[in-house]
This record gives structure tokens, sequence and C-alpha cells, in this order.
């Protein structure tokens, strides 16, 4: 896919696997507008079932971190053992935690 | 009688998918953009799904020894019963949507009706098909209006494409005599009642496109009793090649 001004934008795409979960990141895919990117990626990410639901975004409109600064943004929860709720004892009943 | 009639009928509906579904697949590899090829190429697979259901029925009607692939790879072009219109060749992209767009709005229609055949094996097939010709419709609808309403050149091919096909789509509605046959025994669908609504849905289609309607043209007919174009011959010699050179070979 040449890069000039002639293709197509770039989507991201989010499937649902099933109800109840989240949307994750599945890929990214050209398409010409949002109709075409939502059947473009149920034709490309959803042919084995991956999916009840899609939500798809053109790539130029996310925001993400520099990876300049993942020492000072990541590295300092190294030693907060603290902040993960691993003292509680889980009933088996709860799902998806 | 009956079953002679049941059996053409199922071939008939078997082959149109065939040869529609062998005609998208020709484009696997070779699509506009990657995702328009896996596109078309998963329509092709589900055409070829729908086929295998019809042949595995018919094979088990002809009670001969007959298989759903030697329906599919040993019979030669005048034992095919498919509509002229799914043979054509590809053409350009223009001409394989707008192709797409006539036949699934066919099938859609035609497929609703066979939902409530007297035949339990043919409406499941019909209910299950229905679910895939839906997309197909609306993937191919799409296609039509945003190159006819596009580009001044989009608009030129669809209009090329226009002049091209529009003469095979009578061919499905004139019933041939297995039709009418299934349609007055009930297992079939009276061709008939699926014409209005094929022609609104192609009109409403055709003026969002900004694309003009052909009316009163000579129409082609002939495939769905074994009369076909020349190009049948091509595709059959390309698809049936490895179980004519090799009979017998799986892999």
């Amino acid at each position: 896919m040449s890069n000039d001004n002639q293709s197509w934008p770039l989507w991201e795409v989010f499937i649902r696997s099933k109800q109840g979960l989240d949307h994750k990141h599945a890929g990214s895919l050209h398409a010409a507008d949002a109709q075409m990117a939502i059947e473009n990626a149920r034709d490309v990410y959803t042919r084995r079932m991956e999916g009840v639901s899609i939500w798809v975004v053109e790539s130029k409109h996310i925001h993400a971190t520099n990876p300049d600064d993942a020492a000072s943004l990541y590295d300092p929860a190294n030693d907060k053992a603290y902040r993960h709720p691993t003292f509680y004892d889980l009933p088996d009943e709860v799902k998806h935690m | 009688m009956n079953n002679i009639s049941l059996i053409n009928y199922t071939l008939h509906l078997a082959d149109n998918a065939l040869i529609m579904g062998h005609r998208n697949s020709e484009w696997c590899g070779h699509g506009p953009v990657l995702e328009q090829d896996i596109a078309l190429s998963n329509i092709a697979l589900d055409h070829i799904g729908q086929a295998r259901n019809f042949y595995q029925y018919a094979a088990t009607l002809q009670n001969n020894g007959a298989t759903e692939d030697s329906l599919a790879f040993l019979r030669d072009a005048i034992d095919f019963k498919n509509c002229l219109l799914v043979e054509l060749p590809n053409g350009d992209w223009a001409q394989t949507v707008l192709r797409l767009f006539f036949f699934s709005t066919y099938q859609y229609y035609l497929y609703q009706q066979l939902q409530n055949s007297n035949d339990p094996q043919l409406a499941a097939i019909a209910e299950k098909s229905l679910k895939e010709v839906t997309y197909h419709l609306r993937w191919s609808s799409e296609w039509v209006i945003r190159l006819g309403d596009g580009t001044d050149e989009s608009k030129e091919r669809m209009m090329d494409a226009l002049e091209n096909t529009w003469s095979y789509t009578g061919e499905m509605f004139e019933a041939c005599e297995y039709e009418t046959e299934a349609a007055f025994a009930g297992f079939g669908v009276d061709l008939i009642k699926l014409r209005n609504e094929w022609d609104e849905k192609i009109a409403s289609v055709l003026f969002e496109a900004t694309l003009p309607i052909h009316e009163d043209v000579w129409m082609q007919s002939g495939g769905k009793n074994g009369i076909h174009t020349e190009h049948l011959g091509f595709i059959l010699a390309e698809m049936q090649f490895l179980q004519r050179a090799y009979p017998g070979a799986e892999w």
C-alpha cells in the first residue's frame, strides 16, 4: 500500500469477542470511510467467529504515549506490589476478573 | 416426474452458486486492495458452501453413486443449469460488483421464498444461506453506489458494466420447465413473485448510485437449459482440470 494521498486512510479495529467482555484491539486496515472500515473489519477480523461487535476508529485519532517517556511513566509502578489486588480470595463463581 | 424436476431444480440452484463462486474466486490475490480481496474471497467461499449443500442433496436424490464432487467436476457444459449472468467474465471491479449485486438481490428474494418450500432440505439450505446473501447484497449495493456516485471514471465504468450486464438479468425470472414444475409442486419458488421486489430494489440502489435503468432490452437466455455462452467451457476447463487429469485425486 503506497503512502501517497491517493490511498485510503488507516483505521484501527476493536473487536468484542463475546457479550460482557471488552472490545480489544484486533489490528488495522485501510478503508475509504467508516462504513467500509466496519465491513472490512468484519471480513478481515471476524472470519473465524472472533467477534460479536466491532468498533473502528481512524488511526489518526489515536493519541499515544511517547516510547522515550517509558521509563518515567511506567517504571515507578515496578516496586508497588501493594497496588495489586492479590490479597483477596475470589469466589469461584466470579468470572472475567 | 416430480423427482426429476426436484433434482434439476436443485442442480440449477447449485450450479448458480458454484459458477458465481468460481468467478468471484478468480479475484483471489488480484483484488484492488487487500481488504476487498479478502471480502470478495469470503463471498466466493459462501457461494461454494451453498453449492456444496445443494449438490450433496442432489446427489442423495439421484441415488446413483453421484457425489457433490462428481456433480461439480464431471459434468459437461450442457449439463450445467446456471443462468448466463454468473458465467460472464469478471471484467473490471465495476462489472464484478454490479453482477454480484444483480445476482445477490435475486438470491436474497429467492431464498426468502424458498424458506417456505415444502421440501424441508431446500428450505433449510435457503434459511442458512439467506444470512450470507443478506451481507452479499449489502456489500455489493454499497459498491454500486460508491462507484456510480463516485468519480467521472468510476461512473463511466459502472455505465459500461450496466451496458454489458443488463441483458443477462432477464433470464433469472424466465421460468424454465423444471422451475414451473417446482413452483407448481410447492418445493420451488414462483419467479413472478420475485420480479417486483427485485425491480424495486435494483431501481432504488441504481437511483442512489445516480445510474440509469435500462428498460426493455432484448434479454439473453438459455443457461437454465444448458445452452451457455462460450465462457462456461473455459471456466469448466480450468475448474475441472485436476479431476479430469487425475481422476479421484485427493489432497
